[in-house]
């Protein structure tokens, strides 16, 4: 509201905006300083690398909640997706009792990732056609995929994977493991589509405001269904990854993970209103909470205390986001 | 002037917002028993200073005498225990309580702790009878019309026994008997000694019914009247600075052939049976008070709403218009009364909301160019004279008229050949008006057609070179010739049904 900002800023005033643009990546920088400081465990390659492995599907299925938020809706369904595609993967990842496997790899990875699809579909076409809050159509498929999570693999972790899939779950190149470089793609592909395509401009206008991005010819409900099915794409592949993460097929996988990827979002400086936010930060925001997570469980703080913690971030994020706006 | 002794009394007051000066030194009193109007365009102050009044906001310096004391420190719910009262122009209600309920907001009926509903509904009932309504106070708010929501509004306001009760275009959305029923209490009022501040833009009115007329322009006081020697053309004068001739530039563009034609548009309820036709280089006005179905049929147009019935021709050939899209492709933009609900995309920036919906058209593949749409951006803010700081500065900072620019660039990028204006100039100030006023003239005069709704006479006169008058839902008459057309005329045709 400052029309005397009209004017060139000064070289000082420049910094100030950059510092307020980045801020969320200086927190950052600053929490990663603080810990290697108190902690000697904390600033190794190793440790990294552990980091990142733990947070990439956070991560992944941040990303896939930050296109839904930005369009002014919320996914609370995507732990359970990840744990439903999770399921469907690893039933047909699964080997015979001479250790062959009983369907082509490409095969299982399909069904986890046709599943997420299912579910981002159906949330979609609810919110978007029947038009049903978000909040009450994914609370429902919450509930709803989590059941046939656990009726498909009745109630037990589906085990007997394919060697294949194990050795995608812990393995690694020039150090890097597998899980990490596909959050990078994925990070990579997901700032690209936002950033730098149709869609992603209709994404924040119809966040913004969905009656005037209708009326500027933009197919309104037809972006607000894409969008849960992204999402459900990400729970999908989320879902795949932590299962060869852990060689099972876990139907109470991914419990309370909608939470911890909202919280990403959050952080990272989405509104839950829709129409403003960047994916970069949501990814930030994600590694914010993974090196505070790793780090306290260096210094051995309890994990009671880290919820009480992590609370604290979310609701600080939020509050110096707003003290920028202003 | 009002016989009874000075009521209240602002001084000098001044109020700025960021980038605008809302109120310069602007002095003001009111007597007792006194009817004292305001008029002045959008934006010229008026309600600023109603705000200030009613302690909605500060004012800067100058001083506020009431009764006699100098008041300081203050809020709404303080002003209105010192009886004074408004009634706003945006209705502000609970939609789902009863009207019963909105009358006694914030001050319930209470015996021992709980609501007794039963008095607070025959109260409500009296209050409601008391303003000529015959309304079941049970009914909840939302069930009823609007015309119907104002009079429990001003319903409201009485409620108060205000000393003064500052009336924001009470008539803006009610029907003709019911503006009599203001009336009358407007005079019962009067008699028993209370100030009224009436704001309208409706001067047949306002020489009716008010003492004294105080036109405001740009933030300042121009000139205070009595109102029984005060005509029309001297009030006009004051509120817009300078002859209207002035103001809308003189064209002479002979028009071409038929660009768009509607016949016998219909919308189930809303209206029926509506047709017209604007040609290449003219400005087709649409006439008609508030609630007269112009813009529903305006929202079917433009795709945003679906009709039942009738067809829409585009150059002589039917257009199935059914979504926005639709309505792009076919060259028609809309310039919506409601640009911050329809118009612009708030969070966004200024190059984001310009090239929204023209995409498409400058980018064959699903990627999109920086440079190129920058560039699409700048061609816009400069030929527009947008004042923003940036291209990527968010819309949502922008003055209202800068922001109605940027509507105005959209549907310049589309290459739209016809522009339905729906109050192009609702909310903005005198001098982007007439900037607006301009480019409509260059619009027409590079070929393309102009339909223009305006619910402030001068400007629909002023812009148009033929008019169709709307009434309840149906077209009720047309005036083909420049010269025949005048307030008089097209009020007849209202006044007729």
């Amino acid at each position: 509201m400052n029309k005397n900002n009209f004017s060139k800023a000064g070289a000082g005033e420049t910094m100030k905006i950059i510092f307020r643009k980045y801020a969320i990546v200086f927190a950052l920088i600053i929490l990663i300083a603080v810990l290697s400081v108190i902690s000697d465990r904390f600033f190794t390659f190793t440790n990294f690398i552990t980091i990142l492995t733990q947070t990439s599907i956070n991560a992944i299925l941040a990303i896939g909640v930050t296109f839904v938020i930005l369009t002014g809706g919320i996914d609370l369904s995507v732990g359970s997706m990840l744990a439903v595609s999770g399921v469907a993967f690893a039933m047909i990842a699964k080997v015979d009792a001479n250790g062959e496997a009983l369907f082509p790899p490409a095969l299982a990875v399909l069904a986890g990732i046709f599943t997420g699809l299912l579910f981002g579909l159906l949330n979609g076409l609810i919110v978007a056609k029947a038009k049903v809050a978000p909040f009450i159509v994914t609370l429902g498929t919450m509930t709803i995929s989590r059941g046939i999570a656990l009726i498909v693999a009745d109630g037990r972790p589906v085990s007997g994977m394919s060697s294949v899939f194990k050795s995608f779950g812990s393995g690694s190149i020039g150090g890097i493991p597998y899980l990490v470089i596909i959050m990078i793609m994925v990070s990579v592909i997901a700032i690209f589509l936002l950033g730098k395509t149709k869609f992603g401009r209709y994404i924040y206008a119809v966040g913004g405001n969905e009656e005037a991005a209708r009326a500027s010819g933009i197919p309104a409900s037809n972006v607000k269904m894409m969008v849960y099915i992204i999402c459900g794409f990400m729970a999908g592949l989320s879902g795949i990854m932590q299962a060869c993460r852990v060689v099972v097929g876990q139907p109470n996988a991914g419990e309370g993970y909608e939470l911890q990827a909202i919280s990403a979002v959050v952080i990272g400086g989405t509104a839950l209103s829709g129409g403003i936010g960047k994916m970069w930060g949501t990814i930030v925001g994600a590694f914010i909470i993974g090196v505070l997570g790793n780090g306290l469980d260096l210094l051995g703080v309890s994990s009671y205390w880290q919820k009480v913690i992590s609370g604290i971030i979310i609701i600080a994020a939020v509050l110096l986001d707003r003290a920028d706006k202003k | 002037m009002g016989n009874g002794k000075q009521l209240l009394e602002m001084k000098h007051i001044c109020k700025a917002f960021p980038g605008v000066v809302a109120l310069n030194d602007v002095s003001f009193d009111l007597h007792e028993g006194e009817v004292h109007a305001l008029m002045g365009e959008n934006g010229a102050g008026k309600s600023t200073l109603m705000k200030i009044l009613t302690g909605t906001y500060k004012q800067d310096s100058g001083d506020i005498v009431y009764k006699g004391e100098i008041l300081e420190k203050r809020d709404e719910k303080f002003m209105l225990s010192m009886g004074v009262a408004i009634i706003h122009q945006e209705l502000s209600y609970v939609p789902h309580l009863t009207i019963a309920e909105n009358l006694f907001l914030g001050r319930e009926i209470v015996h021992h702790g709980v609501l007794h509903q039963k008095e607070m509904n025959e109260k409500a009932a009296q209050w409601l009878a008391n303003v000529g309504v015959d309304l079941n106070p049970k009914r909840l708010m939302k069930s009823l019309m609007v015309s119907e929501q104002q009079m429990v509004e001003i319903a409201k306001a009485i409620s108060y026994d205000a000393n003064i009760i500052v009336m924001d275009e009470p008539t803006s959305a009610i029907t003709d008997r019911e503006v009599e029923n203001l009336f009358k209490v407007i005079a019962d009022l009067k008699a028993k000694g209370v100030g009224i501040i009436y704001i309208s833009h409706k001067m047949d009115e306002i020489l009716r019914i008010s003492d004294r007329v105080t036109v405001f322009r740009d933030g300042c006081l121009v000139d205070t009247f009595q109102s029984d020697e005060v005509d029309i053309d001297q009030i006009i004068i004051a509120m817009v600075g300078r002859k209207l001739t002035d103001v809308f530039p003189k064209r002479s563009v002979e028009p071409g052939e038929e660009m768009l034609r509607i016949d016998g548009l219909t919308r189930k309820g809303v209206f029926e049976d509506v047709s017209f036709a604007v040609r290449r280089g003219e400005v087709l006005g649409v006439a008609g008070l508030m609630g007269a179905g112009r813009t529903e049929v305006m929202r079917c147009v433009c795709g945003l709403d679906k009709y039942d019935k009738g067809e829409i021709y585009v150059n002589g050939k039917e257009a199935r218009i059914r979504t926005p899209k639709d309505a792009i492709t076919n060259g028609i933009g809309l310039i919506n009364e409601d640009r911050k609900g329809v118009g612009l995309v708030l969070p966004l920036s200024v190059k984001h909301n310009l090239t929204l919906s023209n995409l498409n058209k400058y980018f064959k593949t699903p990627l999109l160019v920086n440079r190129k749409e920058n560039e699409l951006a700048d061609k816009e803010i400069k030929e527009l004279h947008i004042k923003t700081p940036g291209r990527n500065y968010p819309v949502r900072n922008l003055s209202g008229g800068n922001q109605q620019k940027v509507v105005l660039g959209k549907v310049m990028l589309d290459e739209s050949e016809i522009l339905i204006m729906d109050e192009p100039t609702r909310g903005i100030d005198v001098g982007a008006k007439v900037e607006i006023y301009q480019l409509i003239n260059d619009f027409v005069k590079n070929g393309k057609a102009v339909i223009v709704i305006s619910s402030e006479m001068p400007e629909l006169i002023g812009l148009s070179d033929r008019i169709v008058i709307m009434h309840e839902g149906k077209l009720v008459g047309k005036i083909d010739q420049k010269q025949d057309i005048t307030q008089e005329k097209i009020m007849e045709y209202v006044m007729k049904q």
